[in-house]
């Protein structure tokens, strides 16, 4: 076995990474804490948030009223941006000091470019991309439930003899949880020696844009190609069901529609309780990002469009007469 | 700029839809399906061949997998990879991100002479995602992950544009560095039939050849163990047909929908 850096017997505490930006904790983060919350309290642990940024004392309160016990904070003005290094060095150095039974950090984009460089460094292993988490009955131990070969199969990974036992959880798997203010929680800032030099990534450039989160919609309104260029009906239908408007890839290829709102295989892969699926014809690599949703509905013109057959509720019509006579019916109201 | 030497980690997995879990056994059953190379690994490819286009050097393949990897690698030859390697052994069986960067990594040493080291984004069958990262560090390499697009500046810093939540960024890093690629983002070239004769063989190496500790690798060397497998719920959808003018289909949507949302 590859030596690990500390074991079972020296470890105890339940950490969640805080990834943020700009101050603002991410969605995810926020979910862990929720999640974390119940286990910790499940073994009777303390819920330690560790929070590396700048000016970032706001967020570690968000953190407090959210379900942390205590924040760590790492404060630089040389941690204004994530960076791998530096991300890695600090959350290294404080996991090696005060050795903590369990990670759990969100499987975003930089939750994951850290996550997999730590675990090597600490030796320990790595459960990536959870979507479910708890743990195993009689050994304690942490089971992160995955899915494997294109979402089929799922499997429960654990680590018996390396801490921290580390996992990545998919951001809207778990509630967010509601905020308490008034919640005690400690805040404690530590040392930071970065030197400029120890970074090695420079940004040139960043472009966020903040808003739409379509991992967390209870319904999506999709479009393909069939909007033809034209989302204001979903935009409508949206907006009346209380839902956010998702895109095909094709959509989002043709400039139609932004990013942040692509489902599938290369987008965001969604678990709405509704998805409305318009003018799109089904190829798996689009339905993997909707496949966990409740109910899903299909207009499609095609009687051989691929995504009846993942469908509840199918309508096989021209989608923009269909839409306007039930858009016009929701503005009515309830008769 | 000098000539860029790069290093592409290939896996070959089984095609996805076609594993599934016997039901009796709850073991996976990969017995009957076919297999491939990761689709992100072969945008990595073709990233790599691109950018030699550009600074020269030289393109080889490494991947870590069972003998009946090879023609796989043959595959990445014919598209125009100079040379490839076969870490195969049985020693290496099961394991975990950390034991695979592990022993990529001393497949990486070995090759030797690299500058740059291109990864897929993730793997379809486990789909972890860390094991770029892993070889990074066990390498000291740089790293960019998520990469979208990769280009040297003329200072021979590497720069690449990545995604992040919400959007993008564009971050430059010293070589030598580890990148993992982003499915999509290139259309790989086909296979050249004349190569596919001529390539050079590939190079099978086992535990022995690359100088690591035995206890390191493969299941005994791995912290994670798989717990339970079991198929994922597929749901049965209804499939049900409205029926009527597109108004009527229209006016009948409307009904189930408030009816489901409760409006
Ligand atoms: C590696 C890889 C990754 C990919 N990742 C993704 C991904 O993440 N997400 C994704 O979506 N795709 C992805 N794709 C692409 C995917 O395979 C499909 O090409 C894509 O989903 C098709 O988009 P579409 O359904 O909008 O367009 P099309 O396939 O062109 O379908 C348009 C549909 O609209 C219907 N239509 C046209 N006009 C009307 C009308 N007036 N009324 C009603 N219906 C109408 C047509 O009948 C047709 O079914 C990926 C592909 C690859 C190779
Ligand atoms: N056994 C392997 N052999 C070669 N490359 C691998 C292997 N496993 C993972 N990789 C590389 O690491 C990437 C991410 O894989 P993973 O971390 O398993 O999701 C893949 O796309 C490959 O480029």
């Amino acid at each position: 076995m590859i030596p690990p850096a500390y074991g079972p017997e020296v470890a105890s505490g339940l950490w969640v990474y805080l990834e943020q930006e700009a101050g603002r904790l991410e969605g995810v983060a926020l979910e862990l804490l929720g999640r974390g919350r119940e286990l910790a309290a499940q073994k009777g642990t303390a819920l330690t948030g560790l929070l590396p940024g700048h000016q970032v004392q706001d967020a570690a309160r968000v953190a407090i009223a959210h379900g942390a016990d205590h924040v760590l904070v790492a404060d630089h003005p040389l941690l204004a941006a994530y960076s791998t290094e530096a991300w890695t060095e600090i959350a290294a150095r404080l996991i090696l000091e005060r050795k903590p039974e369990t990670l759990l950090l969100g499987a975003t984009p930089n939750g994951r470019d850290l996550a997999g460089r730590l675990a090597v460094r600490l030796r320990t292993g790595l459960t990536a991309d959870c979507t479910g988490l708890a743990w195993e009955e009689g050994t304690g131990l942490l089971l992160g439930e995955v899915t494997g070969f294109g979402g089929g199969v799922m499997a429960s990974i654990k680590c018996a003899h390396h801490r921290p036992q580390m996992a990545t959880v998919r951001p809207g798997i778990f509630p967010l949880p509601p905020p308490d203010p008034r919640r005690a929680g400690t805040i404690e800032e530590v040392s930071v020696a970065l030197s400029p030099e120890a970074l090695k990534a420079e940004v040139l450039r960043r472009v966020r844009q903040e808003g739409v989160d379509i991992t967390r919609a209870r319904v999506i309104v999709a479009g393909g190609r069939g909007v033809k260029g034209d989302f204001t009906p979903l935009t409508e239908l949206a907006r009346l069901l209380g839902g956010e408007v998702g895109a095909s890839r094709v959509a989002c290829d043709l400039g139609w529609i932004g990013r942040d709102r692509q489902i599938g295989q290369t987008g965001f892969v969604t678990r709405p309780w509704l998805a409305l699926v318009c003018g799109i014809s089904g190829a798996t690599q689009f339905t993997v990002g909707i496949k966990d949703a409740e109910q899903i509905v299909a207009i499609n013109s095609d009687p051989d469009a691929p995504i009846f057959e993942d469908a509840d509720l199918c309508v096989m019509d021209d989608l923009f007469p269909v839409l306007e006579a039930l858009i016009a019916e929701l503005q009515r109201g309830t008769p | 700029m000098r000539p860029l030497d790069t290093v592409v980690c290939v896996k070959v997995v089984p095609k996805p839809e076609e594993v599934s879990v016997d039901p009796e056994t709850r073991t996976l059953d990969r017995a009957r399906a076919r297999s491939e190379l990761n689709p992100p690994d072969m945008n990595a490819i073709e990233m790599a061949l691109a950018l030699r286009e550009r600074h020269g050097g030289t393109v080889s393949l490494l991947s870590m997998g069972p003998p009946f990897a090879a023609p796989y690698l043959q595959v990445g030859l014919a598209m125009g990879a100079d040379s490839a390697y076969l870490l195969s052994d049985r020693a290496f069986a099961g394991a975990d991100t950390l034991a695979t960067s592990y022993t990529l990594a001393k497949g990486i040493e070995k090759i030797g002479g690299w500058d740059l080291i291109l990864c897929g984004e993730e793997s379809s069958d486990g789909a972890t995602g860390q094991v770029p990262q892993g070889i990074a560090e066990w390498l000291g390499a740089s790293q960019i992950t998520f990469a979208t697009s990769l280009a040297v500046r003329a200072d021979g810093r590497l720069v690449g544009e990545r995604e992040i939540r919400g959007g993008h960024e564009v971050i430059a890093v010293p070589l030598p560095a580890v990148v993992s690629v982003k499915l999509g983002v290139n259309e790989p070239r086909f296979m050249d039939m004349e190569r596919r004769h001529s390539a050079a063989p590939v190079t099978v190496w086992g535990a022995g050849d690359l100088g690591v500790d035995p206890a390191w690798l493969g299941f005994e060397g791995s912290p994670t163990a798989v717990g339970a497998v079991w198929q994922a719920r597929t749901r049965e959808r209804r499939r049900e047909f409205l029926e009527g003018t597109p108004q009527e289909k229209g006016r009948l949507l409307a009904e189930r929908l408030r009816a489901l949302l409760a409006l």
